[in-house]
């Protein structure tokens, strides 16, 4: 008998009947895909200026933004340790900051229960920004005019880049959810 | 206790056992922060073991980028191939003439060298390796190497292409190492002016400048253009090595963009450290050196 819609069964993450998630990769692709954001900017030429934008930081942003409840609280002290590996900045810098960051998004997400892509976005940029910044100070050298200047492009590039990093975030969510096991 | 657990007990004791734990990872990476800021070596062994492990994959990119770039530099050559024979044609030329000169000041040098009885034997590179990755994101600047301990690379030694110094090694890992560059503001080098014995230094200022301050002050006798080679002093790089050009003149020094930008390095060489007596005495604190009675 052939079946009137082939479609019904499934949903977005494939077919409901007789499939479901890997426990696997449900779990681990955010975290992976944070790990992956931090090796980013290793590839790319040794320029003058810092001018690549914190991938990992922003991959970790749009997953706690894009996915809230996902990531816990304390997901900034592993990650951030592995940012720190190689970042070249000093270690721990990540560690604090990334931890400080997913304290502060949890207080402000209980404080504002509103969701939108825009406040997201407000948001990241809130963050991108004192990241960018706080790092600079505790870089261990001496903070100076021109090093701060130099920050500027980085900056614009890593606000611009986050509904980059939020579709790529939701795109691995809908990966993570699809049911890739058969139960026979 | 925001409002969003609800009445649930246990929803509760969970929001707060990760508030806690959050607080503790902030706290574990201050103080990791602090200690590394204090001491910078610190764990850089763990580092070192990442960048390992990540180099055959930084090193293969590296080499795909290269070989892409030669390829757009071919492209452009073909553009504008018929100027740009004519214009090396002659350069070529007046090249010949100067090296022909080269020849003979190499040679009275030799011969003065040889009356002073000065050896110098030639100072072969550690290593050959490919810059493979950079610290793109942070602003420190740092650069990978591929080479390390295996190789014998040892921090210190400093790291020169073709065109120019490209920095320092800082740190050591088996197989690759990280390169503090000219740029980062942590950098300062020993530099005079290529055509007389005016000494400075060069910093990094955390852009893609370096400070050139002047040793004595007075008249600021720097012009733009003018060309800044290492002085050889503290030991670390070999003098005469091409490092910056002038490009802007302030109160006490000048602004001067590097030779050898790191973002159009691709191999660079590893040579040893040039006296390590002097570097050894550079790194020792003057009150120590007085407790010892004086650098022997």
């Amino acid at each position: 008998m052939d079946r009137y819609a082939p479609k019904a069964r499934s949903d977005a993450y494939g077919r409901r009947i007789n499939r479901e998630h890997s426990p696997l990769v449900a779990l681990a692709l955010p975290w992976l895909s944070i790990m992956a954001g931090s090796l980013v900017p290793l590839f790319f030429i040794a320029t003058a200026l810092p001018l690549v934008p914190p991938a990992g930081f922003l991959m970790l942003l749009a997953w706690r933004l894009v996915r809230p409840g996902l990531l816990p609280v304390w997901a900034g002290l592993p990650l951030g340790l592995f940012d720190d590996l190689f970042s070249g900045q000093p270690l721990g810098s990540a560690v604090v900051l990334w931890s400080l960051t997913m304290i502060a998004i949890e207080l402000l997400d209980s404080r504002i229960p509103w969701r939108s892509f825009l406040q997201d976005w407000i948001v990241a940029t809130g963050a991108a920004l004192a990241y960018l910044l706080a790092a600079f100070v505790v870089s261990g050298a001496p903070p100076t005019v021109p090093g701060l200047v130099a920050l500027g492009p980085q900056a614009l590039l890593s606000v611009l880049l986050y509904p980059a990093a939020a579709r790529l975030a939701s795109g691995l969510d809908r990966l993570r959810l699809t049911r890739w096991l058969s139960t026979s | 206790m925001p409002p969003r657990a609800g009445f649930s007990k246990r929803a509760q004791y969970t929001q707060f056992t990760g508030y806690i734990a959050a607080g503790l990872g902030a706290l574990i990476g201050a103080l990791l922060l602090g200690v590394s800021l204090w001491q910078p070596q610190f764990l850089s062994g763990l580092r070192g073991g990442a960048q390992d492990v990540a180099a055959p994959g930084t090193t293969a990119v590296a080499a795909a980028r290269t070989d892409s770039k030669d390829l757009l530099a071919t492209i452009r050559g073909y553009l504008r191939a018929g100027s740009q024979n004519a214009a090396l044609k002659r350069e070529v030329e007046i090249a010949r003439i100067r090296l022909k000169e080269a020849d003979a000041v190499r040679q009275e040098n030799a011969r003065l060298k040889a009356l002073l009885d000065i050896r110098d034997g030639e100072v072969r590179p550690v290593a050959i390796a490919r810059l493979v990755g950079s610290t793109a994101s942070s602003s420190r600047r740092f650069a990978y190497l591929g080479a390390g301990s295996a190789d014998g690379v040892q921090a210190g030694m400093s790291v020169v292409s073709p065109r120019g110094v490209v920095g320092r090694i800082l740190e050591v890992g088996r197989n690759s190492s990280r390169v503090l560059l000219l740029l980062d503001s942590e950098s300062v080098l020993p530099v005079r002016r290529a055509r007389d014995e005016l000494v400075a230094f060069a910093e990094g200022r955390g852009d893609s400048l370096l400070r050139v301050k002047l040793i004595n002050l007075g008249i600021n006798p720097l012009a733009v253009g003018d060309m800044l080679v290492t002085s050889g002093a503290g030991g670390y790089y070999r003098p005469g090595t091409a490092v910056a050009i002038v490009t802007e003149k302030t109160a006490d020094g000048a602004l001067a963009r590097v030779v050898s930008d790191p973002a159009a390095t691709d191999f660079v060489a590893v040579m040893p450290i040039f006296e390590s007596a002097a570097a050894r005495v550079a790194d020792t604190p003057p009150e120590h050196v007085l407790d010892q009675g004086g650098p022997g």
